[in-house]
């Protein structure tokens, strides 16, 4: 059963060093430290400490109006930039009653989904970089270029794109746009399938990968892990499938799912994932409907007094925004539910009696992004 | 025994593929251009700093100093100034400071413009070691250069 931990500490004696791992590592992706102590090679316990980049997001949302707190949007999470800012908008759009139009919303599916597998396709390279191989993050960021180009000619940024606003989108999509994205998912295609013989079929990334760092159904709901490591613990649960939003439920697509409940099945759902966003995009852009960008917005949004939640499937899971207005022309309480805390969470837990080599392969597999965390 | 021999040949294998990838690879085209030398094209929407757009008969800027992307910045980094000149209908503008270090590029000034007088510049060389190149007088910056 691979539930079970295999390698768990005998050892009677207190023999145990304390070893840094960060917040200047590279296997930790940014500034997250975690003190590890160790009794040997083996973690007895693992503690994060988070914070490094605390920015107050939730703060600086509480001290400017609704629209200027839309550029914060694309930092929290930098890999999933447009997931995050669509949370906020709906979030204000439900809150306000804006109705979007069809084609801003085709679009911002389109968008979410092309920023869905750039962030899955930097989670591939790093997470194999941590694993020892360096190739395929060269191979993955160069298939990441071409949907970073792509959303550069649509927002004009390349990471912190801004693009939705209250009611629809800040300018729309060109022709080029639409044949880009159609070449880059015929091209994409084939270098998934490249991955797989290169990668997924590895004898030695099988060897670090299957059986390690197993995290539970249980644990994911006791820690409130979501996204893809709450799907490769066997449970289907997709924002986008279970809170649909947007127009996710006229699109045909699946939820991947694997009950191994190991590194490798968290593997496979993100790479399985990136077929599925492939799949939305082609039907996205075949049913893309004519028509406005924008709905009918006053020049300043005003938000009725209320409680407002609003969550979105980002590519590390689910995040959430709640706002609480007073009527006032800023928030009175922003909140923001971040995937990657909750993923983080698990780890102590999760990580106890591994190895050390195999907690790096279950931190990757986790897809941790810092500023995520720390918000 | 059989396990590992097992085990061997399919290692072998992963090793052959690897290889057999990562040849074709090595004689494809190459990626990057060689930048300083080359450059790639910014893409039209390319949000660089903010500069202002020239009237086509006048050659003088469109801003009517009405504070409204002052007012709109979530970072405090603009501060534009002007007077009403006799014989003008509209204020026109005599200080507009730009605090780049503070600035994020979000554009929300260029779109809250009610006469369209901003643009996003598409120059994206900006690294230096002093602060105050970062201070950026675009009404200093328009009389100057040509653009």
């Amino acid at each position: 059963m691979l539930l079970e931990k295999t390698n768990l500490v005998k050892s009677g004696d207190n023999e145990t060093f304390v070893l840094n791992l960060g917040p200047q590592h590279p296997a930790t992706h940014g500034v997250l430290r975690v003190k590890l102590t160790m009794d040997g090679e083996y973690i007895t316990r693992a503690e994060p400490v988070p914070g490094y980049i605390h920015r107050m997001h939730e703060k600086m949302g509480e001290n400017r109006t609704w629209a200027q707190f839309l550029p914060n949007t694309s930092r929290i999470d930098y890999l999933s930039a447009m997931h995050y800012t669509h949370a906020y908008v709906a979030a204000v759009e439900r809150a306000a009653g804006i109705e979007v139009p069809l084609r801003a919303e085709y679009i911002r599916v389109i968008t979410s989904e092309l920023n869905r597998i750039s962030s899955h396709l930097v989670w591939f390279g790093a997470f194999i970089l941590d694993l020892g191989g360096f190739t395929p993050l060269l191979y993955a960021f160069d298939d990441r270029e071409k949907i970073l180009d792509l959303l550069e000619s649509v927002t004009g940024a390349r990471l912190t794109y801004c693009y939705y606003r209250f009611g629809g989108l800040c300018n729309d999509v060109d022709s080029d746009f639409i044949t880009g994205t159609k070449e880059f998912i015929e091209y994409l295609k084939p270098r998934l399938e490249m991955y797989r013989q290169l990668v997924t079929n590895n004898i030695i990334l099988k060897k670090r990968l299957e059986g390690i760092g197993p995290i539970s159904a249980e644990m994911c709901r006791k820690y409130g892990a979501t996204g893809p490591v709450i799907r490769g613990a066997g449970v289907a649960c997709d924002v986008r499938r279970v809170e649909p939003y947007s127009v996710y439920p006229e699109l045909d697509f699946e939820i991947p799912v694997y009950h191994e409940a190991d590194c490798m099945a968290r593997y496979l759902v993100r790479m399985d994932e990136m077929y599925q966003s492939l799949r939305i995009l082609e039907q996205a852009i075949a049913k893309l409907p004519e028509g406005p960008i924008m709905g009918k917005v006053q020049k300043s949004v005003k938000v009725p007094a209320g409680d407002y939640y609003f969550a979105v499937e980002a590519s590390r899971g689910r995040f959430a925004v709640r706002i609480v207005s007073d009527g006032k022309e800023i928030p009175y309480r922003l909140k923001l539910r971040a995937p990657s805390f909750s993923n983080l969470s698990l780890f102590e837990e999760a990580s106890q009696g591994m190895m050390l080599p195999d907690a790096l392969a279950l931190m990757g597999s986790l897809d941790l992004v810092i500023p995520d965390i720390d918000r | 025994m059989k396990k590992a021999l097992g085990e061997l040949l399919s290692g072998f294998v992963s090793l052959l593929t690897g290889m057999r990838i990562t040849l074709r690879q090595f004689f494809m085209k190459d990626v990057t251009v060689r930048y300083p030398h080359e450059a790639l094209k910014m893409p039209k929407r390319y949000r660089g700093h903010i500069v202002f757009v020239r009237d086509a008969e006048s050659g003088k800027s469109l801003c009517i100093a009405c504070k409204s992307c002052e007012k709109a910045c979530p970072s405090d980094c603009i501060v534009v100034d002007g007077i009403k000149r006799e014989g003008e209908k509209r204020k026109s503008v005599t200080d507009f400071n730009l605090d780049f270090t503070r600035c994020s590029l979000c554009g929300s000034c260029v779109e809250v413009c009610p006469v369209d007088a901003l643009e996003f510049s598409k120059n994206y060389n900006l690294a230096s070691t002093r602060k105050d190149v970062y201070q950026i007088d675009l009404v200093k910056r328009m009389e100057d250069g040509p653009k």
